[in-house]
């Protein structure tokens, strides 16, 4: 008993901490990749051929760096854009240096999922509302966007969890998190119960994100 | 109130350059329904696509209410699709909206206020027949009731002009039928112009006024609906016909009976689809009509009968007594003879 109460003692403390951080990390990282990926997906959508903004260039374009920035692994992109961190967040260490990174490493992510759960609305849809007169723009907004709820809000959920994964490489850069208190306790100082504790504290998370964006996703999904 | 002058649509694909519409005039006159017959492939479906110009002609004009649309720019076409509604063979609706926020969305986005919205909304679902059905969702709907939500949401917005792409083609023929009725009754009570094309002879035959048939890209006939009926000039149009009536025998058959008779196909036009010509005929001539087959089209404008008879009897009497069901209005055909 008095040995759980030290272990709790002396860990509780550091996992709350690493919690804080990783739910920072990933919260701020979401929110700013939700905003480019979400952007780029819709660009992406628009600009195709036979799509009412058709543009070969654009589309062209950001098809080639989404796919170029998805091809490289985040722990390499973390050291490989460390100048480009460095000026924007005005430093590379702590979480506010790995949010940068993170970033720029799930918005193409997040614009892919974005982009194939638009394709999957009808442009039938798209069509019955192009012939009366509505305004692309809205259209946009009330047709493609809203029938894709259910499927963006899984991708979403899905980005969410590899997010996630993503920050435990954060620790690299001091900016702490889960992933960085199952790797320097758990693994540098074989404190194998601090591993334990931390996987099973991550596998509660990503099961309820995962919860949560399925329930949702099944609440707007209406076509079964 | 629709016309299309010139009307040609070529597609570049891999295999060279398609040319879908060929050359196509249309005048679709104000609360009439008209309809495009055509196999698929025909180019129907891009025609009636070039008339909203979901469809970019590559040549031609398109004139609605006598403006030309091709040359408007987006926002003025905008203002002129408003008063065009469309429906499709594919329904087309907002699978995670209700029926009522199915018709409701594009009136918002139209800029109707939130109470001339939900007016709209509740009378023209009444109209379709579908009040009760305002919080099911398209998933919960037959392909019937779905239809009749997406007419609901194009009438809603109050178009003078309904655009029906092959709306009844993934119907059983039963709910074509109630489909076709509700078209008809808004071309009644709302006087809205209904430009439709379909496969089926029958659309053609219950609700339009005027018939277009396309082949290959160009309108091969027009003309009235029962005109078009009474007498067809053309092949495609022949066999469109006999998929509703029979209109033909077995060249077998016919060969077998030629040696005993003429065989001929009547057509009555309305009055005198109800006279007894044919007992008539047979008494002044001395011949004896066998009748092989018959049917009655009822058309939107009238009603056509037609039948297929062996006439029994000497040569002579044979010819005088078709000369004579000609003479009293009777379209006569006779089968077994060339270009039949």
């Amino acid at each position: 008993m008095s040995n759980l109460m030290g272990f709790t003692d002396k860990w509780l403390p550091l996992i709350y901490k690493a919690l804080v951080e990783t739910f920072q990390m990933t919260t701020i990282s979401l929110f700013f990749a939700l905003i480019f990926g979400v952007s780029i997906g819709i660009v992406l959508v628009i600009t195709r051929p036979g799509y009412m903004f058709e543009n070969k260039w654009i589309y062209g374009l950001l098809n080639v760096i989404v796919n170029i920035i998805r091809s490289i692994p985040f722990i390499i992109l973390l050291f490989f854009i460390l100048p480009f961190t460095k000026l924007v967040a005005g430093t590379i260490i702590g979480v506010r240096g790995v949010i940068v990174p993170l970033v720029i490493y799930a918005a193409p992510y997040i614009a892919r999922l974005i982009e194939s759960a638009l394709l999957e609305v009808s442009p039938g849809v798209v069509e019955a509302y192009t012939a009366i007169g509505i305004k692309r723009r809205s259209i946009i907004w009330n047709v493609l966007l809203r029938e894709a709820r259910p499927s963006i809000i899984l991708g979403l959920t899905i980005a969410t969890v590899s997010l996630i994964g993503a920050t435990a490489m954060a620790g690299l850069v001091g900016a702490g998190g889960l992933g960085d208190l199952a790797y320097r306790y758990g693994h540098i100082q074989y404190e194998i119960d601090v591993m334990y504790l931390t996987v099973f504290v991550l596998i509660i998370i990503v099961q309820g994100v995962q919860m949560i964006g399925n329930y949702f996703s099944a609440k707007m999904k209406r076509d079964e | 109130m629709i016309v299309l002058e010139n009307i040609s649509k070529s597609f570049v694909t891999k295999n060279g350059t398609v040319d879908a519409v060929k050359n196509v005039n249309f005048h679709v006159k104000k609360g009439e329904i008209h309809g495009v017959i055509g196999h698929s492939g025909a180019g129907k479906s891009t025609l009636i696509r070039c008339v909203n110009l979901l469809e970019r002609p590559s040549s031609g004009k398109v004139y609605i209410n006598d403006v030309e649309i091709t040359s408007l720019p987006l926002q003025k076409l905008r203002e002129s699709r408003q008063k065009i509604g469309m429906i499709f063979q594919g329904f087309n609706l907002l699978k995670t909206a209700t029926v009522y926020d199915n018709i409701a969305i594009p009136l918002k986005l139209l800029g109707l206020d939130q109470g001339e919205v939900n007016e709209r909304t509740v009378k023209y679902l009444d109209i379709v027949g579908l009040a009760d059905r305002h919080q099911a969702y398209p998933s919960q709907l037959s392909g019937g009731q779905k239809q009749r939500v997406a007419i609901a949401r194009a009438i809603a917005q109050e178009p003078e002009i309904l655009l029906s792409d092959e709306a009844t083609s993934a119907l059983d023929p039963e709910t074509t039928d109630s489909i076709l009725e509700l078209l008809l009754k808004i071309n009644k009570e709302f006087g809205i112009t209904i430009l439709l094309i379909t496969h089926e002879m029958n659309v053609i035959q219950k609700i339009c006024d005027y018939v277009y048939v396309m082949e290959d890209g160009q309108v091969i006939e027009q003309g009235q609906t029962i005109d078009l009926f009474k007498d067809p000039k053309h092949e495609t149009t022949n066999k469109f016909l006999n998929t509703i009536s029979q209109r033909k025998l077995a060249p077998s058959l016919i060969d077998q009976l030629k040696v005993t008779g003429s065989v001929a196909r009547l057509t009555f036009v309305g009055a005198s689809a109800g006279d007894p010509i044919l007992a008539d005929t047979a008494v002044k001539f001395n011949i004896k009509p066998n009748i092989l087959a018959a049917n009655i089209i009822e058309l939107k404008n009238g009603v056509i009968g037609i039948l297929v008879v062996h006439l029994n009897g000497e040569e002579e009497n044979r010819k005088k007594a078709l000369q004579f069901l000609i003479e009293n209005g009777v379209d006569v055909k006779e089968l077994g003879v060339k270009n039949e």
